[in-house]
C-alpha cells in the first residue's frame, strides 16, 4: 500500500475525508500537512476527535512532508495525504517528485475567489498554480467524493 | 441568568435547519434556536455564520457530529469563552429540554442537554 490520495481540502479532516474516503480506501492512517496545525496541540486534538481510533492521524509541515514522503509511502497500510491550500501540495509536488496525481477536493468561496465547480472556489493566481502543476506532469483533478466524477482540470478552467 | 440562552445546531447539509423547524412546530417557541449549515463553507465562513446566529448572545452550540467540520469549527469559535458551550451528536430530544431550560449558565445547559439527548436513545422490544 501507499499513499492513496493526494487531497487538498480547506476542511482538512472532515467527514468526507474519514467516512467518504476513508472506508472504501480502507485507510490505516491519515497525514494532515499544515503549518499551523504542525505546531498547535490544541488544533491536533481537535482534529483527531473526527478520526476513529484505529486510524492514525500524522501532523506535519511542509518541509517535513517532503523529508517524510518516501516513509509513509513505504507503511503497508493505505493511506490519505490532506493539504489546506495549493502551496503546501506544490511543495510536496516539487519537492519530491513523487506525487503523479492531486485531488482537488474542496476550496470554499472567500473574497476573491470565483466558483469553478460547487465545491471549487479558485482566485485567478491559485488557478495558475493548479495549471503549473498540472503541466509538470500532476495529474490535477477535482472529486469531493468517490461515488462522484472525477473532473480535469481543463474542464473547470 | 438575566439572559435567555439561544440554541444553535450545526450541521451538515439541512439537517440543523430541519431540527430547528420540529422543535418549532413541537413546541410552538420561536427565536430559542438557530440552524448553520456547514454547506459551502471553509471554516472562516463557518464562523461568520456563528457569529450571526449568536449575535453576541450566550449560548449552547448543538453540533450533529463528535468530529469533522462542524465540531472542528464550533470549538474553534468557543475556545476559551465562558458564554459558549458546545454539545455533541444533537438530537430532537436534547433539543426539546433545552428550549424549556434556558435561563442558565451555557456549561450547565449544555450537559442537562446532553443527558436529554442520551436518555431519549433507546432499543424498543419490537
Amino acid at each position: 500500500m501507499t499513499i492513496r490520495l493526494f487531497r487538498i481540502d480547506d476542511r482538512l479532516i472532515h467527514g468526507q475525508v474519514v467516512v467518504g474516503w476513508g472506508q472504501p480506501l480502507g485507510v490505516g492512517f491519515i497525514v494532515l500537512v499544515d503549518d499551523e496545525v504542525r505546531v498547535s496541540d490544541w488544533e491536533q486534538d481537535l482534529y483527531r476527535m473526527g478520526v476513529p481510533p484505529e486510524i492514525d492521524v500524522i501532523f506535519a509541515s511542509a518541509t517535513e512532508a517532503v523529508e517524510r514522503l518516501a516513509a509513509w509511502e513505504a507503511d503497508p497500510r493505505a493511506g490519505i495525504l490532506l493539504t489546506g491550500d495549493i502551496d503546501a501540495m506544490a511543495t510536496l509536488c516539487d519537492g519530491t517528485g513523487r506525487v503523479a496525481a492531486v485531488n482537488l477536493g474542496g476550496m470554499h468561496h472567500r473574497a476573491g475567489r470565483s466558483e469553478r465547480l460547487r465545491y471549487v472556489y479558485l482566485t485567478a493566481d491559485e488557478a495558475a498554480k493548479l495549471r503549473r502543476l498540472s503541466a509538470g506532469g500532476v495529474r490535477v483533478t477535482a472529486q469531493d467524493v468517490p461515488s462522484a466524477r472525477a473532473i480535469g482540470l481543463e474542464e473547470f478552467l | 441568568m438575566s439572559e435567555h440562552l439561544v440554541g444553535v445546531v450545526v450541521s451538515h447539509a439541512a439537517v440543523a435547519q430541519a431540527l430547528v423547524a420540529a422543535v418549532q412546530a413541537i413546541t410552538g417557541i420561536d427565536g430559542a434556536l438557530v440552524g448553520v449549515s456547514n454547506e459551502g463553507c471553509d471554516y472562516p465562513a463557518i464562523n461568520e455564520r456563528l457569529e450571526r446566529a449568536l449575535a453576541g448572545r450566550p449560548g449552547v452550540l448543538f453540533v450533529d457530529l463528535p468530529g469533522g467540520s462542524c465540531l472542528t469549527s464550533a470549538a474553534r469559535y468557543a475556545h476559551g469563552r465562558d458564554d459558549v458551550a458546545i454539545v455533541t451528536g444533537v438530537n430532537l430530544a436534547m433539543l426539546l429540554d433545552f428550549v424549556f431550560n434556558r435561563d442558565a449558565r451555557p456549561a450547565d445547559a449544555g450537559r442537562r442537554a446532553a443527558a436529554s439527548g442520551a436518555k431519549a436513545i433507546r432499543v424498543p422490544a419490537a
